[in-house]
C-alpha cells in the first residue's frame, strides 16, 4: 500500500504548497508514490464530513504530514493538534511553521490593537469588530511551540527540490541531511576582509557590480554597505547555485531563519556587525532583522508608556 | 427543521475559507455565507519599517500572487519618495508581472477547477482532482505540469526568486537584462504562447462546450465590474486608468489615486475579510440576493468587461469571439474561467511584445531615492483584481499608516451572493447530496479566490 500524506496550511500565503508544485514533472512521480489523503488546496477532503454535517474536525491518518504557517487562531491549533494525532511524521515546512514567519512581525503589537487597526484602516466605512475575534490567540507561534515536530524544513518557500527530497526520503525509509550551512557559507561574492567594510546604508540604490560578470565577480553586499543577512540565515535558498536574493543582486534578508534553529537573527546580526566594526546604531527598525523569527517569544509589544 | 450545512474548507481554491447554508423548517436556502477568518494583519505591522522594505515584506499576503503585491507596494513607495522608474525599470517589472499572470492561471484552471468539468462535478471527491486529471490524461497532465514550471522557472531564472520576489526596487529593478536572458525568455514565451492557444481551445471543446448552460446559470449574478485599461480603452495588467462600470453598463475611468472617492470598504460581523463596495453609485451597501447594493466584481471576467479592446492580435480575436456569444458585461459566473484563459493568451503576447523590444535589456534600470514624507498609492491588476496599496511614510521614510485592497476583497460580497443564487438554485425541500454541494463550490472557484 502507499504511504499516506495529509498537508495542512495554517497562518500562511500558500507559497510553499506552490514550491512543492514547481518541483515540475517530479511531482507526478509524486502523485505515483503517495496517496494524498488531505490537502486542502488540490483536494476535496473535508473537516466535519462531505456532507456538510459539521460535525467535529477530523483528519485522515498518514504516514507524512506537512504543515504550512504558524498558529495565530483557535482553528489553526485544532487542525494542527489534530494532524499530529494523525500523522506519524510530521515536517513544519517553510519559515512561519518553523519561526513564524511574516506573519509573526505582528507580535509587536497585541492582537487587540491589530485588529483594531485592520478594522478601521483607510476606507472602511464604520468600525466593527467581527464575531470571530476572540478566536485569535495572543501572538503568532510557530508550531514546535504547539506540537512535537519531527523534521523542520524553514524556507520562505523552502526550495522544491529538498522538499521532494525529504518526501522522497520517507517514502523510501532513507536517511536525510538539510543543509547545515549558512548563506554566506553558500554565496560565491568576493570578500576582502573585515577592515573594508562600508559604513551600512539602506538599500535605496542598486550595489554595485558589472553587469557582464557573473555573482562571483561581485563584492560582497555587506562589505558594499548594504545589509545583508547572509551571515546569520540558514542557506539552501539556491540550492547547489548562488543564493536566491543574490541571483537578483539584491541583499538576503534572512527568509531561512537561523541557521542554528534555536538561534536569534538578531542578536547574531548585530555580533556579525560589531565585529566588523560597524555601529549598529546606524540601522533602522532593528527588530526587522527578526521578520522571519519573531515567534519563539522573540519579538513582543513594545511596553506602554503610562 | 431548520439546519445548517457546513463547507468546511471550501478546497481547491487559493486561500482559507467556509460555507455555511442556512436552511429553513421547509428546507429552503433562507442564508447562505462565504465565511473568511483569516487575518495576518500586514496593515498594523509594516508600521515603522523602512519603506523600501516593504514590497519584501508584503509579497508574502499570497504566496500565488507575490510579485502583483511586491509591484503594487514598489510603485506606492515610488511615490512616497517621489522618484520616478527609469523605462527600463517599468519594462523589467511589467515583463515581470505578466510572466507571474501565466503560472497562476494555468495553476487554476488546470489544477483547481479543471477536475470539475473534466472529471466531472459528480465524480467522487478522492478523484475529482489534479491526481485523478492525471490518471485520466497523463500526457496532458505532464504538459500542464511542465508548462506552469516553466512560467515560474522564467522568472527565477531571470529574477532571482519567483515567489517572494525581490527584484523590484524603489526607483526600479535591480538587475538589468542580459541578450542571453533575453532569447531564453523569448524561446519560452513562444511555447508558453503555443500552450495558451491549445489550453483556450481544449476547454472550449472540453468544458465550455459541455457545459454550456451551467457557464451562465450557476451562481449567475448581476452586477458592475472594476478593472485596468489605458488611455484608449486597451485592457491593462500593469498600469493605467481604473475603470468601474456600474450594472447599467455606464463606466467612469480615474486614477488609482483617487480610489478612496470610489470605492469603500465594509465590515460585516461574520467575516474577517472586508468587503469592499462602489460608494461613488451612492446607493450604499447590501447583499440582500434581491436588491443588492454597491456591489461590482473584479478579476479576469471584469477587466474584459470593462476593456473595449485588447491590445495583442489573438487575445483580442478571441475577445471579439467572445463578445459575440456573451455580450457586454457578460454576467455569467463560470465565464470566469474562460476569460482567464484569454488573459492567458494575452499575458503570454505582452510576454513576447515586451521582449521584442531592445530597450528591454537598457543598463539605466534604477534610479536612486531618498527617504522622505510623502504617501504614494501604488496599482496593479492581480490575477484575483485590483489590487491597491497606499501608504503613507515619516521624514525618515518609513511607514505611518498602510491601507491594504486587495483583489479577493472585491470579490467577497459578489461571492456570497453568488453561492446564495447556486444553493437557493440547487437545495429545494431540505434535499441534497455531495454533488449539489460540489457545485455550490464551483461558483466560489470560479472567482478564483
Amino acid at each position: 500500500m502507499k504511504p499516506k500524506l495529509n498537508f495542512e496550511w495554517l497562518h500562511a500565503c500558500s507559497g510553499c504548497e506552490i514550491s512543492m508544485l514547481n518541483w515540475g514533472e517530479q511531482l507526478l512521480d509524486l502523485f505515483d508514490q503517495v496517496e494524498i489523503v488531505h490537502f486542502p488546496l488540490l483536494m476535496d477532503h473535508k473537516y466535519g464530513g462531505q456532507l456538510g454535517e459539521g460535525a467535529p474536525l477530523s483528519l485522515p491518518e498518514a504516514d507524512i504530514g506537512l504543515v504550512s504557517g504558524g498558529v495565530a487562531h483557535q482553528e489553526h491549533l485544532q487542525v494542527l493538534q489534530e494532524m499530529r494525532k494523525q500523522c506519524r511524521t510530521l515536517i513544519a515546512l517553510g519559515t512561519c511553521a518553523t519561526h513564524g514567519g511574516i506573519p509573526a512581525m505582528r507580535n509587536q503589537w497585541s492582537t487587540a490593537d491589530t485588529l483594531h487597526t485592520v478594522f478601521t484602516a483607510g476606507t472602511v466605512d464604520k468600525e466593527i469588530s467581527p464575531s470571530s475575534a476572540p478566536a485569535f490567540l495572543d501572538r503568532v507561534y510557530s508550531i514546535d511551540e504547539k506540537v512535537r515536530v519531527d523534521v523542520s524544513l524553514p524556507g520562505c518557500p523552502p526550495q522544491p527540490q529538498l522538499i521532494g527530497a525529504v518526501i522522497k526520503a520517507l517514502v523510501n525509509k532513507d536517511a536525510f541531511q538539510l543543509p547545515q550551512k549558512s548563506v554566506c557559507e553558500t554565496c560565491p561574492t568576493i570578500r576582502e576582509g573585515k577592515k573594508k567594510m562600508a559604513p551600512v546604508q539602506r538599500f535605496l540604490h542598486n550595489a554595485d557590480y558589472d553587469r557582464d560578470q557573473p555573482v562571483s565577480e561581485m563584492q560582497c553586499l555587506l562589505e558594499q554597505g548594504l545589509v545583508c543577512m547572509g551571515p546569520v540565515t540558514a542557506g539552501g535558498c539556491g540550492g547547489k547555485d548562488t543564493p536566491l536574493c543574490l541571483q537578483a543582486r539584491v541583499p538576503c534578508r534572512g527568509c531561512y531563519g537561523p541557521v542554528q534553529p534555536g538561534g536569534n537573527q538578531l542578536l547574531d546580526m548585530m555580533n556579525a556587525l560589531a565585529s566588523n566594526g560597524i555601529d549598529h546604531r546606524a540601522l533602522v527598525d532593528r527588530k526587522s532583522l527578526l521578520r522571519f523569527s519573531g515567534a519563539h517569544g522573540l519579538l513582543k509589544p513594545a511596553r506602554k508608556k503610562n | 427543521m431548520a439546519q445548517v450545512i457546513h463547507i468546511h474548507p471550501v478546497t481547491r481554491i487559493e486561500g482559507h475559507a467556509s460555507i455555511a447554508i442556512h436552511l429553513d423548517d421547509v428546507g429552503r436556502v433562507s442564508d447562505a455565507r462565504v465565511e473568511i477568518a483569516a487575518l495576518r494583519g500586514f496593515e498594523q505591522f509594516v508600521i515603522g519599517r523602512p519603506a523600501e522594505e516593504i514590497p519584501r515584506i508584503v509579497s508574502r499576503i499570497c504566496g500565488i500572487c507575490p510579485w502583483m503585491h511586491h509591484l503594487a507596494a514598489v510603485k506606492a513607495i515610488d511615490g512616497c519618495f517621489g522618484v520616478t522608474p527609469t523605462p527600463a525599470g517599468h519594462r523589467l517589472r511589467e515583463l515581470c508581472q505578466v510572466l507571474a499572470h501565466i503560472h497562476d492561471k494555468i495553476l487554476h484552471f488546470f489544477f483547481l477547477a479543471a477536475p470539475d468539468f473534466v472529471l466531472g462535478p459528480d465524480s467522487d471527491y478522492s478523484v475529482r482532482n489534479i491526481m485523478g486529471m492525471v490518471r485520466k490524461d497523463p500526457e496532458l497532465a505532464a504538459r500542464v505540469v511542465r508548462m506552469r514550471q516553466l512560467g515560474q522557472m522564467m522568472l527565477e531564472r531571470f529574477a532571482g526568486k519567483a515567489i517572494h520576489p525581490v527584484a523590484g526596487v524603489v526607483g526600479g529593478f535591480a538587475k538589468p537584462m542580459s541578450n542571453e536572458e533575453r532569447q531564453e525568455l523569448q524561446r519560452d514565451a513562444a511555447l508558453l504562447l503555443d500552450f495558451a492557444s491549445f489550453a483556450l481551445d481544449y476547454a472550449k471543446d472540453k468544458v465550455f462546450g459541455r457545459f454550456q448552460e451551467e457557464m451562465q446559470s450557476l451562481g449567475a449574478i448581476t452586477t458592475g465590474f472594476l478593472g485596468a485599461v489605458d488611455a484608449q480603452g486597451n485592457l491593462q495588467l500593469y498600469d493605467g486608468l481604473l475603470r468601474l462600470m456600474h450594472p447599467n453598463g455606464k463606466s467612469v475611468d480615474f486614477p488609482a489615486s483617487d480610489y478612496e472617492l470610489h470605492l469603500s470598504e465594509h465590515v460585516e460581523p461574520w467575516s474577517t475579510a472586508k468587503m469592499v463596495y462602489a460608494k461613488s453609485w451612492r446607493e450604499g451597501f447590501s447583499l440582500d440576493p434581491a436588491a443588492p447594493k454597491g456591489i461590482y466584481r473584479v478579476n479576469t471576467l471584469a477587466r474584459l468587461n470593462v476593456c473595449d479592446r485588447i491590445a495583442t492580435p489573438r487575445a483580442q480575436a478571441e475577445l471579439e469571439a467572445f463578445r459575440e456569444q456573451f455580450g457586454r458585461p457578460a454576467q455569467g459566473t463560470l465565464l470566469y474561467h474562460w476569460a482567464r484563459l484569454i488573459e492567458l493568451v494575452y499575458a503570454c503576447e505582452r510576454t513576447l511584445e515586451l521582449l521584442a523590444d531592445d530597450a528591454i535589456t537598457d543598463s539605466a534600470i534604477r534610479n536612486p531615492a531618498t527617504p522622505q514624507a510623502g504617501r504614494g498609492i501604488g496599482h496593479v491588476e492581480a490575477p484575483r483584481g485590483t489590487l491597491i496599496h497606499d501608504y503613507t511614510t515619516d521624514d525618515n521614510g518609513c511607514i505611518t499608516k498602510a491601507n491594504l485592497i486587495v483583489g479577493t476583497t472585491h470579490n467577497i460580497a459578489p461571492m456570497n451572493l453568488s453561492v446564495h443564487q447556486a444553493a437557493s438554485s440547487l437545495i429545494c425541500d431540505g434535499e441534497f447530496d455531495e454533488e449539489m454541494l460540489n457545485r455550490i463550490e464551483m461558483a466560489v472557484r470560479a472567482y478564483d479566490p
